[in-house]
């Protein structure tokens, strides 16, 4: 096999472009994670079958539209439903049995991508009884993610492996009864889908909208250095009521911020923080 | 001769557990490197490697969290299901982007990240494997002046990951398992 051509860039590019983006849309990549940057820019110079860095520079400089497409690209929507059984099972059993206390539950699930975990918490609720007076919010920086979203339709080819998370986590009941299949795609039940808030939100430079409950946000602030995660743990922790629930990814953690104190972990090794002051 | 590093990245895959288990019995207990290793794993199995290494080696194991600090005397083990990438300022990264030759860790994803922030104080080293992941990334290395260490083909479990690294570049050493021991031991730790 023909080793792949790669183009690799230096700091220097990363920065010129990182200055190129700010100056001309207003779009401020400084504080993601330098490393996981650059791998976008380079998977992008690759998909797009570019020939160089001054293509790339020249054509974000000169064409809104391709600017729109290499945001896309930089934000990663690889995701799953119900990853990590683990962690569902503690939220199934431990937070979805406080949240029912509340006469109204608000979730926001923040860096949705293309909504797995959305429907993923749909379900669990929807087996608590407590889907009708939920409101999910689930938001993202990338709208072509978020149209997925809102359609509820996946890769077939997917659900086996969403079933047997499904089971590990819990789960008792039928998974194909969530959805519809026809062709290679699962059409997941409206019903799911109908408390469901989807918008655009940059967890970059917007603020809070609302107080919730439960905040997810899993494997979204691997991506920012650890300034900008403070400042989102922050955004976070005006956003959450007291003793509300923060939930991040499997190798995340609160420990380098300054909200940190504020935060029980509640469950051994799983990442599921209450807000205790 | 000695060669100076600030850090050890070891990639592997099929057949490599072995190789990296007896160099763990067999290196001396000042080795002090820190060591990250990048090794396919399979998602789905709750893994007790982990725990597998700490008890055959006297370096800290720490399977990598996002930002956790590379120290002196840990071996870092990359987690199932990310890619794992160093900072300038010595921090790991995990990203959960694209699988690279159908892996995720990607050994070349680690070695490319890890070679931009070590430059020449990074050593290289690529194990037994059934995948041409970490060929490029031993070859990006050795670019940027690193040093790189293939496992002997004939020595490797499964030759065809060594056959690759050493199709697109010339490693440094080409070393059997259990010369890989006597090799660290000539390393000696200097700060990046």
């Amino acid at each position: 096999m023909e080793p792949t051509k790669t183009i690799f860039l230096s700091d220097e590019d990363i920065e010129l472009l990182i200055n190129d983006m700010a100056v001309t849309y207003g779009y401020d990549f400084s504080d993601y994670s330098k490393a996981s940057f650059k791998r976008r820019i380079e998977r992008l110079l690759m998909i797009d079958h570019l020939s160089s860095f001054a293509e790339l520079r020249y054509r974000i400089l000169h064409d809104e539209s391709y600017f729109q497409h290499v945001v896309e690209e930089i934000s990663v929507t690889v995701t799953e439903m119900l990853r990590d059984p683990g962690f569902y099972r503690i939220l199934r059993d431990t937070v979805v049995p406080l949240l029912a206390t509340y006469p109204f539950i608000k979730v926001w699930h923040a860096g949705c991508a293309t909504g797995e975990e959305v429907y993923s918490m749909a379900i669990l609720l929807q087996e608590a009884g407590l889907l009708h007076k939920t409101l999910l919010y689930a938001t993202d920086m990338n709208p072509a993610a978020l149209a997925k979203a809102r359609s509820g339709i996946f890769p077939l080819s997917q659900m086996q492996q969403y079933s047997k998370n499904y089971v590990a986590s819990g789960g008792t009941r039928d998974f194909s009864s969530y959805y519809t299949a026809s062709y290679h795609l699962a059409q997941f039940d409206p019903a799911l889908s109908e408390k469901m808030i989807f918008a655009t939100h940059n967890l970059v430079t917007d603020f809070s909208f609302n107080s919730f409950q439960l905040i997810l946000c899993r494997n979204v602030l691997i991506y920012f250095n650890k300034k900008l995660q403070d400042r989102v743990l922050s955004l976070f922790d005006e956003s959450l009521e007291a003793n509300g629930f923060l939930a991040l990814g499997t190798k995340e953690s609160i420990r380098f911020s300054s909200v940190a104190p504020k935060y029980k972990q509640i469950a051994g090794k799983e990442k599921l923080w209450k807000k205790v002051k | 001769m000695t060669y100076p590093a600030s850090l050890v990245a070891i990639g592997g895959s099929a057949g490599s557990l072995q190789v990296i288990l007896t160099l763990l019995d067999t290196i001396n207990a000042g080795f002090s490197i820190p060591v990250l290793l990048v090794l396919h794993r399979d998602p789905q199995g709750e893994s007790r490697l982990e725990e597998l290494l700490s008890f055959r080696s006297h370096l800290v194991v720490k399977e990598v969290e996002d930002k956790d600090i590379v120290e002196r005397g840990h071996l870092y083990l990359c987690p199932a299901d990310y890619h794992v990438l160093i900072e300038d300022d010595g921090s790991f990264s995990l990203d959960y982007s694209e699988k690279e030759h159908f892996s995720r860790p990607s050994i070349d994803l680690a070695f490319r990240a890890a070679a931009d922030v070590y430059k020449e104080k990074l050593v290289g080293i690529l194990l037994s494997g059934a995948n041409a992941d970490g060929a490029a990334g031993l070859r990006y290395i050795k670019e940027r002046k690193g040093t790189t260490v293939v496992q002997q083909p004939a020595d490797a479990l499964v030759r065809y990951m060594p056959d690759q690294a050493l199709q697109q570049s010339s490693a440094d050493f080409i070393l059997t398992g259990a010369e890989l021991t006597h090799f660290l031991q000539r390393l000696y730790y200097v700060s990046p």
